[in-house]
C-alpha cells in the first residue's frame, strides 16, 4: 500500500455538494507530487482534506497505514506551508520555528539545537530575533518552511507557496525547495497552478479539473503527451485545429485537414477510428513557418508578429482557424511564410464530442 | 480656488457646530456667578471645588465606574467568542443572529431600558445595582462584538490553521495566536464600551433606583434643582478625560480603524 491513500473521498466546503467526488489518490513515501490545475479544480480541497481542515464526508484518508479520516488536524503531524506564509506576527523567527516543538513538549535545550539547525538549513542563521514584519517575502517563506519541517512531519503540504513572490525570488525558492526535498527526503504534496513549478519540482504531477483527476504522470509525460485536451491546453498546447481521420495504422493517424493530410503519432491506447472528427492540439513552439509546402504542413497567412526577445511569436490564419507559431530569432521575412509545419510526434489528438 | 474657500468655510461652520457647545461649557465652568451664563463674568475655580465636594457625585461616579468596568468586562468575555463565531464560521441563520446581536444598538435606549425594567427587573426583584450591571452589559455587548469582529476580519485565518497544524488545539491557537494579534481591537472595544456605559442615560434612567444612581443621572437630577456652573465644571472634567483616553488610544493602537 502506498504511503498516503485517499480512497473514495467525498469532500468539500458545503455539506451535500462536495468539490471532490469519489476521489482517489496515492502517494509513495519520499515523493514530491504536484497537484496542478486552475483555481476551483479541487487541488486545495484535496490538500485541506489531507491536512484535516476539511473532514471527508465519505471515504478514507490513510497515511502510513493509519486511518486518519476522523483525526483532527492538530493530531496529524503534517507540515503545512501557506501561500501567504501565515507566520505568527507577534512571535520572533525563533519562536515561530519553535512553536511546534513546544507543543510537542520537546526539551528546551533540544528546541534550541533543532531550531538553529533548521534555520541554518534555510540560511536564516542570525535572524532569530526578528519579527516576521521585518523580513522580506522570501525570508518569510523560508521561516514558514523551517517552521513546518522542524517538527519532522510525516509529510509536508505546500499550498502555492511561491505565488506571492516575484519572479526572481520564485526561481530561487524553487531551487531551494528542491534541495530541501532531496536533503530531507520528506514526502511532499505541492499545490500549484503554475506548470513550470510543477514540471521542475515534482517526481509526479496530478492534473486536476473540476474535482477530477485528468492525468497522472511524470513531468515529461505530462509535458510531452497530455492525455486530454484539458491537460494539453493547460500545458501550452494553445493551437487546435479540426480534421477527420482518413486512415490509421499501428503507428500513425492520417488526418484530413481542409484537404491536406496531417500525420500524427498514435501512442496512447485509443479507440479513435476512421471517419471520426478530431481536434489536433500542438504548441506554438513546435510549429514552424516555412515558405514552401512540405510534408505535414498547412497553408497559412501571417497576420502579425510579436518580438519576444529570444524568439518571435506569429499569429497566423489557416482556413478559418487562428494559430500561433513561435520561432527563435527575430522576424525578418514575415511576408514569405506561406505554410505552417507540424511534427507528427508533437501532436495530441482528441475526439470532437458530438 | 473659490471652491476651496467655500469648503473651508463649511468646514469651519461644521467644527463650530460640533465643538462649539463643548467650548461654551468649558468656558462657562470658570464663571464666578451662581448662575451659569455665557460669556461668564469673572473667573473662579469654585465650581470645580464644589463638584468634587458634593458627595452624591463622588458616590455615583464610583457606581458609574464600577458598573462600566464590570459591564464592559462581561460584554467582552461574551463578545469575543461571539465575534469569533460570526467571523470564522458559517451556520444556518447567521444573519438573523447578527441582527439579534446588534438589536440593542439599534432599538432606542429608552425602549431597551423600559423593556428591561418591566419584564426583567420587576419579575426577578434583583438588587438595583445588579439590574444596572446587566442592563449595561446588554447594551455594550453589540459594541464589543462589532469592534472585535472588525479586528478578527483583518487577521488571516491561515495563521490559526498554521498553529493547529503544528499541534495546537483550536482553543489553544485562539489563546496563543489569535488573542495576542487582536489585542488592539480588544482594547479599542474596551474603551468604546466603557465610554458608552459611562455616558449612558436612557438605560440607566430606568434601571437606577433609590440610593443607587449613575453619574450622568445624578447630574440630570442636580440640574433639575440648581443651575449653577457645577455641572459645567463636572462636564468639562469628563470631556477632558474622554479626550485624553481616546487620543492616547488612537496614538498607541489606532483604534479608529475599528469604529
Amino acid at each position: 500500500m502506498a504511503f498516503i491513500e485517499l480512497k473514495n473521498i467525498d469532500a468539500g466546503y458545503v455539506k451535500g455538494s462536495p468539490v471532490l467526488k469519489d476521489f482517489n489518490l496515492s502517494v509513495e513515501k519520499g515523493e514530491l507530487i504536484s497537484l496542478l490545475g486552475p483555481s476551483g479544480c479541487g487541488k486545495t480541497t484535496t490538500l485541506r482534506t489531507i491536512a484535516g481542515f476539511i473532514l471527508a464526508e465519505q471515504g478514507s484518508v490513510i497515511i502510513g497505514g493509519k486511518d486518519y479520516t476522523k483525526i483532527p488536524p492538530n493530531k496529524r503531524n503534517i507540515g503545512l506551508v501557506f501561500q501567504n506564509y501565515a507566520l505568527f506576527p507577534h512571535l520572533s523567527v525563533f519562536e515561530n520555528v519553535a512553536y511546534g516543538l513546544k507543543r510537542r513538549k520537546v526539551d528546551k535545550s533540544l528546541i534550541k539545537t533543532k531550531v538553529s539547525a533548521v534555520l541554518e538549513l534555510v540560511s536564516l542563521t542570525g535572524f532569530e530575533d526578528r519579527l516576521p514584519a521585518q523580513l522580506s517575502g522570501g525570508q518569510r517563506q523560508r521561516v514558514a518552511l523551517a517552521r513546518s519541517v522542524v517538527i519532522e512531519p510525516d509529510l509536508l503540504l505546500l499550498d502555492e507557496p511561491l505565488s506571492n513572490l516575484d519572479a526572481k525570488l520564485r526561481d530561487e525558492m524553487r531551487a531551494e525547495l528542491s534541495r530541501l526535498q532531496h536533503q530531507l527526503g520528506i514526502t511532499m504534496i505541492y499545490v500549484t497552478h503554475d506548470q513550470i513549478e510543477a514540471l521542475s519540482l515534482s517526481s509526479k504531477i496530478i492534473v486536476m479539473n473540476e474535482g477530477l483527476i485528468e492525468q497522472i504522470g511524470t513531468p515529461e509525460t505530462i509535458y510531452e503527451r497530455p492525455a486530454t485536451s484539458f491537460v494539453a491546453k493547460f500545458m501550452g498546447f494553445d493551437n487546435s485545429i479540426k480534421g477527420k481521420i482518413e486512415s490509421l495504422d499501428k503507428k500513425f493517424f492520417l488526418i484530413n485537414v481542409d484537404g491536406k493530410i496531417i500525420k500524427a503519432v498514435r501512442t496512447e491506447k485509443t479507440d479513435l477510428t476512421t471517419d471520426e472528427n478530431v481536434s489536433i492540439f500542438f504548441r506554438p513552439e513546435d510549429s514552424f513557418l516555412i515558405s514552401k509546402e512540405e510534408e505535414n504542413s498547412l497553408p497559412v497567412s501571417v497576420n502579425y508578429s510579436n518580438f519576444q526577445g529570444g524568439s518571435t511569436r506569429y499569429s497566423v490564419t489557416s482556413g478559418k482557424t487562428e494559430l500561433s507559431a513561435e520561432m527563435p530569432g527575430k522576424n525578418n521575412k514575415m511576408g514569405k511564410y506561406e505554410f505552417i509545419k507540424i511534427l507528427p510526434e508533437k501532436l495530441i489528438i482528441e475526439r470532437v464530442k458530438a | 480656488m473659490r471652491n476651496n474657500k467655500l469648503f473651508t468655510a463649511i468646514l469651519i461652520l461644521m467644527f463650530i457646530f460640533l465643538l462649539g457647545p463643548f467650548l461654551v461649557i468649558i468656558i462657562a465652568s470658570f464663571g464666578s456667578e451662581t448662575i451659569m451664563r455665557f460669556p461668564p463674568k469673572g473667573f473662579a475655580m469654585t465650581w470645580y471645588e464644589k463638584a468634587f465636594a458634593i458627595k452624591m457625585f463622588r458616590t455615583t461616579f464610583l457606581i458609574s465606574l464600577k458598573t462600566g468596568l464590570a459591564a464592559t468586562f462581561t460584554a467582552l468575555v461574551m463578545g469575543i467568542p461571539a465575534a469569533y463565531a460570526m467571523v470564522r464560521h458559517n451556520f444556518p441563520g447567521k444573519s438573523k443572529v447578527e441582527l439579534f446581536f446588534s438589536a440593542p444598538a439599534i432599538v432606542p435606549g429608552l425602549v431597551v431600558g423600559f423593556a428591561l425594567l418591566r419584564f426583567f427587573i420587576y419579575y426577578t426583584k434583583m438588587p438595583v445595582i445588579m439590574g444596572l450591571y446587566l442592563g449595561h452589559t446588554a447594551i455594550l455587548f453589540p459594541y464589543t462584538v462589532r469592534v472585535v469582529s472588525a479586528s478578527l476580519r483583518n487577521f488571516d485565518p491561515s495563521v490559526e490553521e498554521a498553529a493547529v497544524s503544528l499541534g495546537s488545539s483550536p482553543l489553544h491557537s485562539f489563546i496563543a495566536v489569535v488573542l495576542p494579534n487582536i489585542r488592539s481591537g480588544v482594547i479599542a472595544a474596551f474603551i468604546l464600551a466603557f465610554i458608552t456605559s459611562f455616558n449612558n442615560v436612557p438605560i440607566s434612567l430606568f434601571l437606577t433606583g433609590p440610593g443607587v444612581s449613575t453619574l450622568p443621572i445624578q447630574m440630570l437630577v442636580y440640574m433639575e434643582y440648581y443651575f449653577d456652573p457645577t455641572i459645567a465644571a463636572l462636564s468639562s472634567i469628563l470631556i477632558v478625560f474622554t479626550v485624553i483616553i481616546i487620543q492616547s488610544a488612537e496614538k498607541v493602537l489606532g483604534i479608529s480603524r475599528y469604529m
